[in-house]
């Protein structure tokens, strides 16, 4: 059975030529404790007009641009480092309260802070003497 | 069907990163040979180095360093840099990733020959140790007179 195929050709105007941008993955140390819990990331080169924190209810998105200052012309003999842009995102649970979340940047690391829930904090119940 | 088990957010490149890494290992990194002191991809800190005519820079990126722990040295055309890196695994928490790296390291990078060891220049800015050495002046090109006989 002969089919004839109609190969639809898609206006070249239509389309655009991204090019992947390579994101940096920062490593990260992850530690909870009774009151919330911790993130610490590297991200050398950022400073923090270059970083970029969202969070909402669900998840919490790093985001960071180094900045390297290079003379013009320079050319690469070793690069270990292949982008300027850093991103890693968590999905965050309910019981954080990202109201109360914290962050503070240094020499490149940073350390963010998203505490629990009053409600959902270990309590420690009273024994009253009767 | 089933979204990524680790819900980590890693890049859409992580596949092609680890497809490069698997390339490195069969060719080697760069068009060329790897140097006999090059180190395996991964070693801390990545370093980055560059040239122009005038001068080679060399940028570490570690962050969280303390600048009085390094050791900065240039001999020859040979830069070792030395220090600590400290990030400690805090007490009485629950740890859930732990990718940081913590202690002490080494790089010992070979520059192009004709740098400078009396011009280096080091400064640690938002976690990046950036180190420019002076290249030495070329020979003046000699001029050739072309007799005719």
């Amino acid at each position: 059975m002969a089919e004839s195929k109609d190969v639809k050709t898609r206006d070249t105007t239509e389309v655009q030529k991204r090019e992947p941008e390579l994101m940096l993955r920062p490593p990260v140390d992850i530690f909870e404790d009774g009151n919330g819990i911790t993130l610490i990331a590297d991200m050398p080169g950022v400073s923090k007009d270059r970083l970029n924190l969202q969070v909402d209810r669900d998840s919490l998105i790093v985001e960071g641009e180094a900045e390297i200052d290079m003379p013009e012309g320079m050319e690469a003999l070793h690069a270990d480092v292949r982008s300027t842009r850093y991103r890693r995102s968590f999905a965050l649970s309910g019981e954080l309260e990202t109201d109360g979340i914290d962050a503070g940047l240094k020499d490149g690391v940073l350390r963010v802070h998203i505490p629990k829930r009053a409600e959902v904090r270990p309590r420690k119940i009273e024994v009253r003497a009767e | 069907m089933f979204g990524s088990l680790s819900n980590s957010g890693g890049s859409f490149f992580d596949d092609f990163r680890r497809l490069e890494e698997e390339m490195d290992g069969l060719f080697g990194r760069w068009p060329w040979p790897a140097g006999i002191r090059s180190v395996a991809r991964g070693t801390y800190p990545p370093i980055n180095v560059g040239s122009t005519p005038e001068q080679v820079d060399v940028y570490l990126f570690a962050a969280g360093l303390d600048p009085a722990s390094l050791d900065i040295s240039l001999q020859q055309n040979l830069l070792t840099v030395s220090g600590a890196r400290k990030a400690p695994m805090e007490k009485g928490v629950d740890y859930y990733r732990k990718e940081r790296f913590d202690g002490a390291f080494r790089r010992i990078i070979t520059l192009p020959e004709d740098v400078d060891p009396d011009q280096v220049d080091a400064h640690y800015r938002d976690g990046v140790l950036q180190i420019h050495i002076k290249r030495r002046e070329a020979a003046r090109p000699r001029q050739i007179e072309v007799k005719t006989a």
